[in-house]
């Protein structure tokens, strides 16, 4: 009942991100089925999807952890060619350690966590090759203050700090070497209402002031709406529905999507 | 005239799946609009009036009919374009002025303002010093600047909002009850603005609850009441 969309006409710039027919099964389980995703330089995409919508494995995908049965994955960078899923481990650890960041909903997979806060972002700045001391010091005190990480703790293991600390460092190890790519998977789920409010508004500022192009992944609708441009509705590993945030929000075409939108409180 | 915009035959309608109905918003709707005109939308409550103006921002997507947008980048049909697309002319070209502001959670009431300023470009301090100019213009409290929105009464919420919506002139700017909850300084400090806007050659499509406040802006007015309220006989259609 309503019109289909065009090619862009007006907007130049080529996607940063393309995946296309992506399509992953674990045993006889469709996790993915023909998922195909396009992200502009500087756009935040939301997906959204109910526990085994094939969500957070998408992601997964796309940060290059899982490989699909099916599908392709290119990312518009310099030096940066061809399907990215064809790459080799090597290959696949060294485009992820400098040009993807991702924070994950839990922090343990993302952190060392009886290594100081300051050492896990430093880590991700050696494997890009730096190796001079003073530098990766400054290089992480500067990621952990854009984080809003209150730098009198940078030396403190992740273990010992709260969920929203550890979350900061999480997002400082992402953004240390400035991605072309930044994937959240649930980054606030877990975590209480204010220090939720807090992590989103860090994350919407670096969107804001750096322009990093973005992949969310998150079951609060909430969170979606505050910080994605565009939202991609997910169920059974198929993409339902995808638009404009606000239009996703406010005139959801299909079924599934109406049911989620209503369902929020 | 500069032509802003092409209104063909343009409908909507909701699918309302758990009803297994479709509801007509509007129907059939054409008119054009040119630089530096008002147009006001009226009609019984249920017209249609707010769905046309979301229509045309692409908060809703369009049934049929065509909307083309006279962008500075050539003409676009709105009910066609690619997401992207629609972001960037929101961004530059397309403003939309709701009864309702948007607060983000510890964000101040002045940085919210100066976004997009901010977003254009302009550095903070200019950006900031201008967003304080329409808080005050729009008679926000100075004590308020820094402050959070969200604890805001519904009156100061909007102005904020205002402010924010009209800090940036735009090619064409949708207003969907911009006057709901003001008190009289913040109307007449509205409508001076809009006049300054439309004058600068803003194209407008308002809805208001009291066009008497906006009276000598507008130019031409389209009536969304179907004319034998064909919508009260049958608004639903089966699907």
């Amino acid at each position: 009942m309503t019109l289909t969309l065009d090619a862009p006409q007006l907007v130049d710039t080529r996607p940063l991100l393309l995946a296309r027919h992506v399509s992953k099964t674990y045993g006889n389980v469709q996790a993915l089925n023909d998922v195909s995703a396009t992200v502009y330089p500087g756009e935040v995409l939301g997906i959204v999807g109910e526990s085994g919508s094939g969500k957070s494995t998408f992601l997964r995908c796309l940060n290059l952890e899982e490989t699909p049965d099916s599908g392709s994955y290119t990312l518009d960078l310099p030096d940066v060619g061809g399907n990215l899923f064809d790459l080799d481990r090597y290959a696949r650890r060294m485009l992820c350690a400098t040009r993807i960041g991702i924070v994950y909903q839990n922090p343990h997979l993302g952190l060392l966590m009886k290594h100081s806060s300051s050492g896990n972002v430093a880590e991700r700045l050696l494997v890009a090759g730096e190796r001079r001391f003073h530098t990766l010091r400054d290089k992480a005190r500067d990621a952990l203050d854009a984080s809003e990480f209150p730098l009198d703790r940078m030396d403190a293991p992740p273990i010992e700090l709260s969920g929203g600390m550890q979350q900061r460092v999480q997002l400082a190890k992402a953004i240390a070497l400035e991605p072309a790519l930044l994937l959240l998977d649930e980054p606030t789920t877990g975590l209480d209402v204010s220090v939720q409010a807090l992590v989103l508004d860090t994350l919407k500022r670096l969107q804001q002031e750096r322009r990093i192009t973005m992949v969310i992944v998150s079951h609060d609708l909430g969170v979606i709406r505050t910080l994605a441009d565009r939202v991609m509705v997910m169920r059974g590993g198929r993409v339902v529905e995808e638009g404009l945030a606000d239009q996703i929000f406010q005139d959801p075409q299909a079924a599934y999507t109406q049911q989620l939108v209503h369902a929020k409180l | 005239m500069t032509r802003v915009l092409d209104v063909r035959g343009l409908s909507k309608g909701f699918t309302m799946h758990h009803l297994e109905r479709h509801m007509a918003a509007f129907q059939n709707i054409s008119f054009t609009l040119d630089a530096g005109r008002f147009l006001l939308l009226k009609g019984q409550n249920g017209a249609g009036k707010s769905s046309l103006l979301r229509t045309l921002y692409r908060s809703y997507l369009a049934g049929s009919g065509e909307i083309l947008f006279h962008s500075a980048h050539g003409v676009i049909d709105l009910a066609r374009a690619a997401d992207v697309d629609v972001t960037l002319l929101r961004q530059t070209e397309i403003g939309f002025v709701t009864q309702f502001l948007t607060a983000r959670p510890r964000v101040s009431a002045e940085a919210l303002v100066a976004e997009p300023l901010r977003r254009a470009g302009r550095p903070l301090d200019d950006a900031l010093a201008e967003a304080r100019h329409w808080l005050k213009t729009f008679g926000v409290k100075p004590d308020l600047w820094a402050a959070y929105p969200t604890t805001f009464s519904g009156g100061e919420q909007q102005k904020v909002n205002l402010a924010r919506a009209l800090i940036l002139p735009q090619r064409l700017l949708l207003l969907d009850e911009p006057t709901a909850s003001l008190d009289a300084g913040a109307r007449a400090a509205l409508v001076q603005r809009l006049a300054e806007l439309k004058a600068g050659g803003t194209a407008m499509i308002g809805v208001f609850h009291h066009p008497g406040d906006v009276a000598q802006l507008i130019d031409t007015e389209i009536d969304l009441t179907p004319d034998d309220k064909l919508h009260e006989d049958q608004p639903h259609v089966a699907l």
